[in-house]
């Protein structure tokens, strides 16, 4: 099994006076396949470890490789290539255009990876059959309800088949009942091999997922992986 | 380290035009306000350039038509020299000059023209009486707008030919019922109406009799106050020096000669000046418009933060953000230009034919107009495009 993720003595700093440590030291491997969940409280550092991951933003100190490329030396177009082509996000708001259908949204998710138009929609429209929203492709997405929304971000996610994608509260804006259909989602994408990493406060959610690691004050507290491996 | 598959990020051109587009579809009514402030300012710098352009042409025509090669000379009138007259062999002398095609001599004379015998002599109505050589019309390049001019059947009886302006002021309008006028001490049937005389104004409000029948009836002393000369359009600044010693060998100073286009050129140059102040208004407007480009795009910005760090999470370099804002700016002025040298055309199509001017648009006023219009719109869209491009991913992403 290969390796997507890898951090090693990752720290992340917010200049100020005094400066802010949102990370301080975070060894974590995320091995191709896995579906893993961090949990913390606010403050905890969750959603900087996420950026940082994303290669949305840099760290202060330590190395990251995201599909065996190392973060650190790349520019910021290649970063950008990465994010493209090997990185998918779903994010608690969902960050749909609205203005467009469910399916540009989608296909959108390939917007940067210089495919033919046709082909993106392509792929978009298989994706969001994939994910139960055929009937839904030509709606714009202001007409669809919050689970719908996420399910379409989800599909955005996907679409490309990315090494990595990352999930930041993807159920803070939902129902209980559309929350577990989000969860069943992507636990199924899991089981068609994508390798999933979620933020969530919702230990229940967290507790399902095959691993766990917990956050606090910027340091990993617990990993099952680790566990297991020590026992 | 570029490790295998991994290509530069891209996107096609086609949907950089789309993203671009996407702001302008979601605000329509802002969109259409910020391109409307660019299209007055492009609007009224076309129209301007359109209708300086046509009035010129106008009268460039006009003074084509008229010809720059008639002169006027007069006795000068000047403090000092009474009521100088030219002297009788004027006309003759000046006949002499080679380069001189036609003269023609107008003589003021001393009598009044009314439209019935009733009306009390102190009411002249500002006519004067003129007696003309036949050839003067040709000379001024005039037309008869009803009936003929004098000829020479007409010298041995007493007939009237009336000026535009004089014909109006007595009521004069058509010759069919026989028109006459009361003139000195009888009456002169009116065997023509002239249309207005752009060189000389003065036969306009004239009544024109020959010189024999003024020397005859009227007591015309036969002196020439006015001589019309056309000479050869090459030789007319040299024929305008030797003109006052040729009319008045003994007194040149006496003699004024003037070239009645020159007034035509004047207004044209003047013209021009006007058309510089507008233009600078226009220029005025379309900065104004660029500005409302800039607050717009500023705005928009601010507000669409979220959706910056959604494509930049989705792999947008900071070049196509860039690309995405600017090109957004470019088209609100594209159409802002476009409308608006439509509109300057339209507008200056319209007040042409009003003024029976033939429509004149330069080409430069249209490309340079849309030219104006895409450069504001660079100008405008560069600052809000570089800050959407200089937004960290995760600084636009964050929501709260």
């Amino acid at each position: 099994m290969s390796t997507v993720l890898e951090m090693s003595g990752v720290t992340r700093v917010y200049p100020g006076t005094p400066p802010v440590p949102a990370l301080r030291g975070i060894d974590l491997r995320v091995d191709s396949g896995e579906l893993v969940s961090v949990v913390g409280p606010s403050g905890s550092g969750k959603s900087t470890l996420l950026h940082i991951m994303g290669t949305l933003d840099r760290p202060t100190s330590g190395r990251v490789e995201v599909g065996g490329f190392e973060v650190g030396r790349m520019s910021d177009r290649q970063l950008s290539a990465l994010r493209a082509q090997r990185i998918g996000f779903v994010f608690q708001q969902f960050h749909l255009l609205d203005a467009e259908t469910a399916l540009d949204n989608v296909a959108d998710g390939l917007l940067y990876t210089g495919r033919p138009a046709a082909e993106r929609r392509e792929m978009a429209a298989a994706t969001l059959e994939r994910v139960g929203l055929a009937h839904r492709m030509r709606q714009h997405t202001s007409k669809l309800s919050g689970g719908e929304r996420q399910r379409v971000a989800v599909a955005r996610a996907v679409v490309g088949r990315p090494a990595l994608v990352l999930a930041d509260e993807p159920t803070g804006n939902l129902d209980s009942a559309s929350s577990e259909s989000i969860v069943e989602l992507l636990e199924e994408l899991n089981a068609e091999g994508i390798t999933l990493v979620v933020i969530t406060h919702n230990p229940e959610i967290a507790a399902r997922f095959p691993r766990q690691v917990a956050l606090r004050d910027g340091m990993v507290e617990a990993d099952s992986a680790a566990v297991a491996v020590a026992l | 380290m570029n490790g295998p598959g991994l290509s530069p990020s891209r996107m096609h051109l086609a949907d950089l035009l789309r993203t671009s587009g996407v702001g302008l579809r979601t605000r329509k009514l802002r969109a259409g306000l910020s391109a409307l402030g660019i299209m007055i300012g492009i609007a009224s710098l076309v129209a301007v350039l359109g209708l300086s352009e046509s009035s010129k042409s106008d009268l460039l025509t006009q003074l084509d038509r008229l010809g720059t090669n008639l002169l006027v000379v007069q006795a000068g009138q000047g403090i000092g020299l009474g009521n100088a007259e030219l002297p009788d062999t004027a006309s003759a002398m000046v006949g002499r000059i080679a380069p001189v095609e036609e003269v023609s001599a107008v003589g003021d004379v001393d009598a009044n023209v009314y439209r019935t015998d009733l009306v009390p002599s102190s009411q002249s109505g500002g006519i004067t009486v003129k007696a003309v050589e036949t050839n003067v019309l040709e000379t001024l390049g005039g037309r008869v707008a009803s009936g003929r001019f004098l000829d020479e059947a007409a010298d041995e009886y007493p007939a009237v030919v009336l000026g535009s302006v004089a014909a109006e002021r007595l009521g004069i309008t058509s010759l069919e019922s026989g028109a006459l006028v009361w003139l000195g001490s009888q009456w002169f049937p009116v065997v023509g109406i002239l249309d207005p005389i752009d060189l000389s104004p003065d036969l306009g409000r004239a009544a024109i009799v020959t010189v024999a029948v003024a020397e005859e009836y009227l007591g015309y002393d036969g002196v020439a106050s006015t001589l019309y000369v056309r000479t050869d359009p090459e030789w007319v600044d040299g024929v305008m020096d030797v003109l006052p010693p040729t009319v008045n060998p003994e007194n040149p100073d006496q003699v004024e000669v003037s070239r009645p286009t020159d007034a035509i050129e004047a207004k044209a140059a003047a013209e021009s000046a006007f058309t510089n102040l507008f233009l600078g208004l226009g220029a005025v407007a379309l900065l104004v418009g660029g500005v409302g480009i800039a607050n717009v795009m500023v705005i928009s910005v601010l507000e669409r933060r979220s959706e910056i760090g959604l494509r930049r999470a989705l792999g947008a370099t900071r070049r196509h953000v860039a690309a995405q804002f600017l090109l957004e700016a470019l088209i609100l002025a594209a159409v802002g230009g476009i409308g608006g040298v439509l509109l300057g055309a339209g507008i200056t199509a319209i007040y042409s034919q009003i003024r029976g001017w033939g429509v004149l648009i330069p080409g430069l006023a249209l490309w340079g107009g849309l030219a104006a219009a895409l450069f504001i719109g660079t100008v405008a869209g560069l600052y809000p495009a570089l800050r959407a491009a200089r937004l960290s991913p995760t600084e636009a992403l964050r929501t709260t």
